[in-house]
């Protein structure tokens, strides 16, 4: 999309609502390097949100929203859940339909915008939660990976059904009491990275989003190696704190407990071959570009 | 943005014209041709300038979806590729029109109980998809025999439903059925239903278009609601969500959405009068013994009415070609001085009975019956002992025939 299309006619511009001036006049659409850095400098591409206060879930939307390299041709697909209460409010285009069938929207979308923009940069990311993508939505998710299919999927993986009200879910850890759990899960947390590789994903990192700066790294590969090679994923921990009973200010820390070297949420990543020679070059292109930059900046100074 | 109108007369990339539909449906030449109802599917869509065809096996339908694919194969269709499910492939076409892509499917009986969960969305997100539907039992145990049963389950959808008679029924509709469901006062998807085997696997005389001419391309930027592929300004869609909100302007927009699709379906009864011309056809309506049907039971009513014709009792027929929106107020009129009203149908349950039942005065008038399913055949004969039966005629047995 242009950013032409998204502009005000004068005549109209003061009945606009102001969130909307704002986009048209500080958003990120269309910006080279943008990422988390511009998050509190420009608009950002998400209203507001109605998720429990201080719920991960809510960052994890900005960082990501921020790191989109191209959100002026991304078309973003959710499910049932948590992340349906935020959506409505995104400043890209989304779709909500049912319950677990992200990745065959995604699919029968990837393949119409291919149709439609031949030659033309369209992306499509998946962003639903852990019951959507491993228990209901399980077959959808891995053949789209067979099938190869050029999308991201994000998952965000709070290891319950929060959106219901905290029942059992495929990601939830072994033994853990929970609605529809009653004596605690009787097996293992479903190990869908794995899971991830063998079904032919290009790029799979598990993570937590307690820093920014590495969700913008793996998202933005994870959407450009999509665009490229085929399917991606992401698996994010976003805690529920709601149903595992922490405060508004705990997220941060559950996240940060989480990811050590020995817990369940440490680094994991798995990149093909032509990914990783993918992703160097790309590395090698951003160093160039940067170097020459710097330059041109040097030379400007001079004179 | 494409404009439709700029591209007839131009050709494709396989050197189809692009017509206009109502030259090209109504005055095109014609060429009779000896196919199945699967060939005449595939024969279709060449014509039917569509992006994106997502199809799944399941008898009797999966002839027609393999021919839609070796048309892919030729360049005619955009994308092409088998799903992993029915939930998934109806999924999956509403991902693609929610691109902006005329989208295509077809299944049956068992498949289109899977997929049930997306018709409403469907028509809820104003996707203008067309499945075919050919119909087969979707009871236990087991069956792929015609069976119309299915049909009742998608009439309260949102969908647009008709119900064809023919092969030639069918690749007319296939085409129009596009220009009513794209409509922008529309804006819904179409089942295109007919009775599996019977018009699948049966070879008939068709008339078809020429096949170097073809439907001019969908336009997206027509739609009601907005095509997802970020061309257009991204709208906050809503202040809060209303899913989970309990209060009035939820409730009330939610309801009134619900409202808006079925007033669109009702907005589609003049589009699709002008295209079907009429959503019921008649035959003697006059009669005092009327045999209302659709799908291949009315052809079996045409045969019945001969055979009463040659023992000099005179029955009319009413032919139903739309489900959804319902002709209620054509059947009323149809069937004003009929005294009886014979409703033979190819299920066990009697849905289209019951529909005219709760559409025409003292409907005491309605027989339903006579009824078949799980592929029993309906020969006109039991249509006759049917008739004859309730008139208190006397008839000859069935079982005593040749005898
Ligand atoms: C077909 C269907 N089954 C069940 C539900 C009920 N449902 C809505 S959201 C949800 C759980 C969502 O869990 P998850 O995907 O983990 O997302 P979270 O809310 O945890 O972010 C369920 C079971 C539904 N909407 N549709
Ligand atoms: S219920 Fe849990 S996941 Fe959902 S918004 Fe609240 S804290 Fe976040
Ligand atoms: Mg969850």
């Amino acid at each position: 999309m242009s950013k032409e299309r998204i502009k005000i006619a004068p005549e109209m511009y003061d009945i606009m609502p102001p969130e909307y001036q704002d986009l048209v006049n500080r958003a990120t659409y269309g910006k080279e390097d943008r990422g988390w850095k511009d998050i509190g400098t420009t608009k950002e591409l998400i209203e507001e949100h109605s998720l429990c206060a201080g719920c991960p879930e809510s960052m994890a939307f900005r960082y990501i929203l921020a790191s989109l390299p191209a959100p002026e041709d991304t078309v973003m697909v959710g499910s049932t859940g948590c992340t349906s209460l935020v959506f409505p409010m995104v400043a890209v285009h989304n779709i909500h339909s049912l319950f677990g069938n992200q990745n065959a929207i995604a699919s029968g979308l990837k393949r119409a915008l291919s149709v439609r923009f031949p030659g033309k940069v369209k992306d499509v990311v998946v962003l639903a939660g852990d019951g959507a993508t491993v228990d209901i939505g399980l077959d959808m998710t891995l053949q789209a990976w067979f099938r190869q299919e050029k999308f991201t999927t994000i998952c965000f993986d709070n290891e319950l059904y929060a959106n219901t009200g905290g029942q059992e879910s495929g990601l939830m850890q072994k033994g853990f009491v929970a609605k529809m759990a009653p004596v605690g899960k009787q097996f293992d947390k479903v190990r869908l990275p794995e899971i991830a590789r063998e079904s032919g994903c290009h790029y799979v990192v598990q993570c937590t989003v307690s820093k920014p700066s590495l969700i913008e790294k793996v998202v933005r590969n994870a959407v450009l190696v999509a665009r490229e090679l085929g399917p991606t994923y992401l698996q994010l921990y976003t805690p529920c704190i709601l149903e595992i009973g922490k405060n508004s200010m705990e997220g941060l820390q559950e996240m940060r407990d989480s990811e050590k070297p020995t817990e369940r949420f440490a680094y994991k990543e798995f990149v093909s071959e032509p990914a990783k020679q993918f992703l160097a070059e790309l590395a090698a292109k951003d160093k160039e570009r940067k170097a020459a930059s710097k330059q041109l900046a040097g030379s400007t100074q001079e004179a | 943005m494409a404009e439709n109108k700029s591209v007839i007369g131009t050709k494709n990339k396989k050197g189809q014209t692009y017509t206009d539909t109502w030259q090209l449906m109504n005055e095109a030449p014609r060429t009779p041709s000896f196919y199945t109802g699967s060939e005449v599917i595939k024969e279709a869509l060449r014509r039917a300038s569509c992006d994106v065809m997502i199809a799944y096996p399941i008898t009797p339908q999966s002839e027609a979806a393999a021919l839609i694919g070796e048309l892919f194969a030729e360049g005619y269709i955009g994308d092409y590729f088998r799903g992993e499910s029915e939930f998934a492939v109806m999924s999956q076409c509403a991902g693609a029109a929610f691109g902006g892509a005329r989208v295509f499917t077809t299944t049956a009986g068992p498949g289109t109980m899977r997929a049930m969960e997306n018709f409403p969305m469907w028509a809820g997100a104003r996707l203008p998809i067309q499945m075919i539907v050919t119909c087969r039992g979707i009871n236990s145990p087991l069956s792929i025999q015609p069976d119309t049963l299915e049909i009742a389950y998608l009439l309260n959808t949102g969908m647009l439903v008709w119900h064809a008679e023919t092969a030639q029924d069918f690749f007319d509709w296939i085409l129009k059925g596009y220009m009513v469901s794209e409509e922008p006062d529309v804006h819904l998807p179409l089942a295109l239903c007919c009775d599996g085997f019977f018009v699948t696997h049966t070879k008939d005389v068709v008339n078809l278009t020429p096949a170097d001419m073809c439907l001019p391309p969908y336009d997206p930027y027509r739609s009601p609601v907005p095509c997802m592929d970020m061309e257009c300004p991204p709208v906050r869609m809503m202040r809060d969500p209303f899913i989970m909100k309990s209060n009035y302007i939820s409730y009330a927009t939610h309801a009134s959405w619900q409202q808006e699709v079925w007033a669109a379906v009702e907005r589609s009864r003049k589009h699709t009068i002008k295209w079907l011309n009429g959503l019921i056809e008649t035959e003697n309506a006059d009669a005092d013994v009327l045999i209302v049907a659709s799908g291949t039971a009315v052809s079996q009513g045409r045969e019945a009415i001969r055979l009463l014709e040659d023992e000099g009792m005179r029955v009319g027929l009413v032919k139903v070609k739309a489900l959804r929106p319902w002709p209620g107020e054509e059947i009323r009129e149809a069937t004003k001085n009929a005294k009886h009203i014979f409703v033979p149908e190819f299920n066990v349950t009697g849905w289209l009975a019951k529909e005219i039942k709760a559409s025409i005065p003292n409907s005491e008038r309605v027989h339903a019956g006579p009824r078949v399913c799980g592929g029993m055949t309906m020969p006109p004969e039991i249509i006759v002992q049917e008739i004859k039966t309730a008139l208190g005629m006397k008839s000859m047995s069935l079982a005593g025939r040749g005898s």
